[in-house]
């Protein structure tokens, strides 16, 4: 029990700065154009599927290439949840989980006989027949192309049982009658999920079970040498971190009620992995640092129009405020996957480690700064250069 | 991107997080008050009323989705009162003044669909969350109108669909703060039947090839219900996945099956693809129980045309609007929007542009931006002069009733634009249908 | 019978297309150890050669005929194509062959292309770990296809096959069976001839010049053959200019089945990525067989009497049998133990 509640002060510490700026994320996002509740929402849901996929790839090793066929399956479940049961958040919720859980269990149970590449192609194939299917030919259950939505005659059980809701307007997903889940309670609401699930993070990743996993990564040949079967293990990191994507899936639902089948679609596969190694694999933030910025530039680089551009920069003189427009715009608006694309093999390139590994050289730069002077300023620069 | 990620010591970034916190109890409320201070959401204050542009701008239908917002761009313009004005001369009813909406200068924000229902859903929400978009509009497929329409219906925000055909979008899936001027599958069919049994005959055995979702499947049905109402009959229908790429797999069963008429329930790439491939297979070569092989595209759009080709040629297919369109309110349209971009416009940018305009003008009608409003002077409002002739929002379903367009490839195109010509304009009482037949329900005025 | 012969065709040039993409992406596993995510970028570029070289070849001399006006109002342009007006008929016939000529204009651009990504960005990343290579070569396709979609636009852009291999060959007939029964596109029969003499030069390429035995003696034991002296680093970046030949190669005979467009590169990655893995990691005639049976089994899998049986069979047949051969074969079906394994 011990080993489960006490956390080192730099976890405790590391955690209380998170909580922070994940709580206070209406205000420092202010300058930059996104402190409003869909992205925040966004923010905070992709942050808790980046911090779940870090628990397999980052502890294991193993790649998933599905892990959106779970994000989808728990979206799937709030949103029945939703139809059928109840308009609160919560039973939604862990019905998303569990739903979730079960899958990546089985897809896990099969996926995990294999590993390396070999495994990263069998979840990306269970995930490619869940979209395909819940395209097509599932579509009674998933509704297809339009996604699965609330209707005015859904039975919703309890809600009516109790009385509650209107027979005149779709009803909004709200705690138990009080708070509804759109707008800023929405994203504290995902942001408390957040908060929980990074906890969880950081107290597995210092525990045994974390040590377990580090060291099949290290090398699970010798460690079935000895032996041991790593595959209870991995088994488990698998569901825990499938389940993470179902509480992202049903939190997507909850503050937005529709489940599409493009979250299952290998892009959106692909958007997970590529967020976690953006931000540094393994490291307890940079995956949740990743998420954010790619919903930022999806969110916001995409809404730079060539209007907007010219007000920006109408202080220039024209002939070159033309020129400045022209190039600006083919990286933003409809070229900002252009500069997705880019900032991708830049940081890939000079910070392998993604974000995590920037900031870590930031801060040596500083912390020998302090030790001294000529010595340090030659390390920096050694730190500096690319790594090839 | 990374100006907050090169943080400075962890002393500092305590004390700033202190800082924080004092007045983090504060803030929720400022922002909540904002939203919830007004009588409807994202009232125009200042004078400006902000409306946002949801296109596709990456992903398969981005150059459809540039070529609304070209459109857009222009209706602004219009309603601004600057270039010639467009169809704002030609609209009847028009309350339009040239001077914004209800004096109110017009702006505007963008956002990319993708193509996808999330990124859509997500775009409008920052557009309205953060934007202060008044009003929605655009796209490019039916998964993103009807994924939009009901996020606005929620939010309160109009939202006047660009290209979508589905019957969905005002059949099971309508709202009533989603409007709808393009028109749909089951039109499409009532349209082209009749000229099919006039060109093809009416003993013929077709053969569908439908896309796998739920566009697919409405066309496929309207398509089913018309061509066998005139005596055809379907030798066999199937469902192709979306995306194929290679369609031969589904196309060698056609030749062996008796069928004399391939019917292509495709769109975008797909029916690119599926009518290029078909051809190579030589079916348009073909006799069939001593016929000539026909192949018929339901949903035609210049933009795929240009896409197919020469394999375009002679093939049968509907429209929304085409630029050769002779009235006086294609015309004025086709002149402002080519002079500006020096290509005529799609029938996406018809229907985007016309949507813009049939906005501000209920607007006008109504005297106020309140949406509720605005809705009631959109339900059941007769215009004409933009381009397809008398045209009729109905009340029931928020769909629009005009004539619809039968198009043929054509064989000797003058220009790369002239891809397409008008074999008939179908008059509206012929695609007319009973609004109940589709199900669904508009929901409430007030949200 | 007909229909399961017909479908069988179709799984052949459809095979051919997969397995020369695989055999591409096996290379650069095989030798470099890199997982290139650019690999089905690489033939979208080689179709965009294509289309590149039709459009120099259309360049038309543009007259303005002011008599005339558009609807717009401006004057209608009369649009002569400047290699018509040169070589006359001669002209004519290259615009025709326009894209078997591309292959000519694919084959360097693609070298360069190939070997400056190589020396460029993805030498650095050989012993940077696997998700590292996935992330920059994942930025580096979307980077060249917005670049081309920037040139080129969204559209898909129809490329003409040369007027001789338009329409259906009626191979039933040849066979002494009945007409009109078994007709198959000729081009499709070029797609899948072209395919075969591809996948046989670069197989006789690696086993029976020096270079390839080199290759191969690399791609089994790197570090041996770089402890005998050898410089094995060059020959792996030839190895990847040959990998981007070959992709831009099939690209380019594609691009008449499938007008291209910038996207693509991304709609054959995962598939390619499935059918190379199936065949096993570092295996090129694995690549080749996967290829082939996954066409197979696709085209037999999307007929009507199939799919009654099992609804939306076609929808996964890929990756349904990628399932079952990796959990039968652990290493798919020609796998080599330890690659990419961990």
């Amino acid at each position: 029990m011990n080993s489960i509640f006490s956390m080192s002060r730099k976890d405790v510490i590391t955690f209380l700065i998170f909580s922070a700026v994940v709580l206070l994320m209406p205000i420092w996002l202010q300058p930059f154009g996104a402190a409003y509740p869909d992205l925040m929402q966004k923010f905070a849901i992709f942050g808790i599927l980046a911090i779940g996929f870090n628990i397999l790839f980052g502890l294991t090793g193993y790649l998933s290439f599905g892990h959106a066929a779970f994000l989808g399956a728990g979206s799937y479940a709030a949103v029945w949840t939703f139809k059928l049961f109840s308009m609160n958040p919560i039973p939604a919720l862990i019905f998303a989980v569990i739903i979730a859980g079960l899958f990546a269990l089985a897809i896990g149970y099969v996926s995990l006989r294999r590993s390396g590449i070999y495994f990263s192609i069998l979840t990306l194939a269970f995930a490619q027949m869940s979209y395909n299917l819940a395209y097509s030919v599932l579509t009674p259950v998933t509704y297809g192309e339009t996604g699965l939505q609330l209707a005015l005659d859904d039975p919703r059980i309890a809600d009516a049982a109790f009385g509650g809701g209107s027979d005149v307007a779709l009803p909004v997903s709200n705690l138990f009658g009080m708070v509804n889940m759109n707008g800023i309670p929405g994203f504290y609401f995902c942001a408390i999920f957040l908060i929980i699930g990074f906890f969880i993070t950081q107290r597995i990743f210092a525990s045994p079970f974390g040590m377990m996993l580090r060291a099949i990564k290290s090398n699970q040949n010798r460690m079935s040498y000895t032996g041991f079967n790593t595959r209870p293990y991995t088994l488990t990191a698998f569901v825990i971190s499938g389940m993470y994507a179902g509480l992202a899936g049903g939190l997507m639902a909850v503050t937005d009620p529709l489940a599409g089948a493009e979250r299952m679609q290998w892009t959106a596969s692909g958007e997970i992995v590529l967020m976690t190694i953006l931000g540094g694999v393994g490291t307890l933030i940079g995956p949740v640092v990743g998420a954010w910025l790619i919903k930022y530039f999806e969110n916001i680089f995409s809404s730079f129009n060539e209007n907007v551009l010219h007000n920006l920069f109408a202080f220039l003189p024209e002939g070159i405020e033309k020129f400045v427009v022209e190039v600006t715009s083919m990286f933003v608006g409809e070229g900002w996957h252009l500069t997705l694309g880019l900032v991708f093999v830049l940081v890939v390139t000079f910070l392998p480690g993604g974000m995590m590994e920037g900031y870590r050289r930031i801060v040596d730069m500083f912390q020998k700064k302090d030790d001294g002077d000529g010595k340090a300023s030659t390390k920096s620069d050694a730190a500096t250069a690319p790594a090839e | 991107m990374s100006e907050r990620k090169d943080g400075p010591s962890r002393r500092k970034v305590l004390k700033g997080a202190a800082a924080g916190l004092v007045t983090a109890g504060v803030a929720p409320t400022i922002l909540t008050s904002s939203a919830f201070g007004q009588e409807y959401r994202n009232k125009p204050t200042g004078d400006t009323v902000t409306l946002g542009f949801n296109v596709p701008q990456t992903g398969p239908y981005a150059d459809e989705g540039a070529d609304e917002l070209r459109a857009y761009e222009l209706a602004v313009e219009h309603l601004n009162g600057e270039g010639d004005g467009g169809m704002l001369n030609t609209m009847q009813p028009s309350n339009l003044k040239g001077n914004g909406i209800l004096g109110k200068k017009v702006a505007y924000v963008t956002g990319d669909t993708q193509t996808k229902s999330d990124a859509a859903r997500a775009s409008a929400k920052r557009m309205i969350e953060k934007d202060g978009a008044l009003m929605i509009t655009g796209g490019s497929s039916s998964g993103v109108a009807v994924a939009v329409q009901s996020l606005c219906q929620e939010m309160g925000t109009i939202f006047m669909a660009g290209l979508t055909h589905s019957n969905d979008t005002t059949g099971k899936d309508k709202r009533r703060y989603g409007f709808r001027h393009f028109f749909n599958a089951y039109m499409s069919g009532a349209a082209l039947g009749p000229v099919l049994a006039d060109e093809y005959g009416t003993e013929r055995r077709a053969y569908h090839l439908t896309a796998d979702y739920n566009w697919g499947w409405t066309q496929e049905e309207s398509m089913k219900n018309a061509t066998e109402a005139l005596g055809w009959q379907t030798a066999e229908a199937v469902k192709t996945p979306v995306g194929a790429g290679d369609f031969s797999q589904y196309i060698t069963p056609v030749l062996n099956s008796g069928a004399d008429v391939l019917i292509l329930n495709h769109y975008g790439r797909d029916m690119v693809n599926s009518l290029t491939q078909a051809v190579q297979f030589g079916l348009r070569d073909k006799q069939v129980n001593g016929k000539d092989f026909q192949i018929v595209v339901p949903l035609f759009s210049r933009l795929m045309a240009q896409g197919a080709g020469d394999n375009i040629k002679g093939i049968l297919g509907s429209t929304n609007w085409n630029w050769k369109l002779q009235d006086e309110g294609s015309q004025a349209f086709v002149k402002s929007f080519g002079a500006k971009y020096g290509a005529p416009p799609s029938m996406a940018a018809h229907t985007c542009y016309v949507q813009a305009l049939l906005y501000a003008d209920a607007c006008e009608r109504a005297g106020t931006f309140y949406p509720v409003e605005v809705i009631k002077a959109l339900e059941g409002h007769k215009f004409d002069g933009m381009g397809n002739g008398p045209t009729e929002y109905r009340a029931e379903d928020h769909q629009c009733f005009k004539d619809v367009l039968v198009v043929r490839g054509n064989d000797n195109p003058t220009s790369q634009f002239d891809l397409l010509n008008v074999v008939q304009q179908v008059p509206r009482s012929q695609v007319e249908y009973d609004a109940s037949i589709f199900g669904g329900d508009l929901g409430p005025y007030e949200v | 019978m007909d229909a399961i012969f017909l479908q069988f065709l179709n799984g052949l040039d459809k095979g051919g297309a997969y397995a020369l993409i695989a055999l591409g992406l096996t290379l650069v596993f095989g030798t470099l150890g890199v997982v290139n995510f650019a690999h089905g970028t690489l033939f979208m570029l080689g179709a965009f050669c294509a289309v590149t070289l039709r459009k120099l070849l259309t360049l038309e001399q543009v007259v303005l005929d002011t008599e005339n006006l558009t609807a717009w109002g401006t004057a209608t342009e009369i649009r002569t194509p400047y290699v018509e007006a040169w070589f006359g008929d001669f002209g004519t016939m290259l615009v025709d062959y326009s894209v078997p000529a591309s292959i000519l204009l694919a084959i360097p651009v693609m070298l360069v292309v190939g070997v400056a990504m190589e020396r460029g960005l993805i030498k650095h990343f050989y012993r940077r770990p696997h998700a590292e290579q996935i992330l920059v070569t994942f930025g580096l396709a979307i980077v060249l296809q917005e670049i081309v979609k920037h040139y080129f636009g969204a559209n898909p852009i129809p490329q003409p096959m040369p007027a001789a291999f338009a329409g259906a060959a009626d191979i039933g007939a040849a066979l002494g069976m009945e007409p009109n029964v078994i007709v198959y596109p000729w081009w499709r029969l070029v797609y899948f001839g072209f395919s075969i003499v591809v996948i046989g030069a670069v197989f006789a390429f690696l086993q029976f010049t020096t270079f390839g035995m080199v290759v191969r003696a690399g791609m089994a034991d790197r570090e041996t053959v770089g402890l005998i002296g050898i410089d094995i680093d060059k020959r792996f970046t030839a190895m990847f200019g040959i990998a981007a030949i070959v992709a831009g190669m099939a690209g380019v005979m594609y691009t008449p089945l499938l007008p291209p467009d910038y996207h693509l590169g991304m709609d054959f990655l995962v598939l390619s990525f499935v059918v190379v893995v199936v065949g096993g990691m570092g295996s090129l005639p694995g690549a080749v067989a996967a290829g082939f049976l996954l066409g197979i089994l696709q085209s037999l899998a999307s007929m009507t009497e199939v799919k009654a049986i099992i609804p939306g069979i076609d929808q996964i047949i890929i990756y349904l049998v990628a399932v079952v051969i990796l959990l039968v074969r652990p290493r798919g079906l020609m796998g080599r133990r330890g690659v990419m394994e961990s």
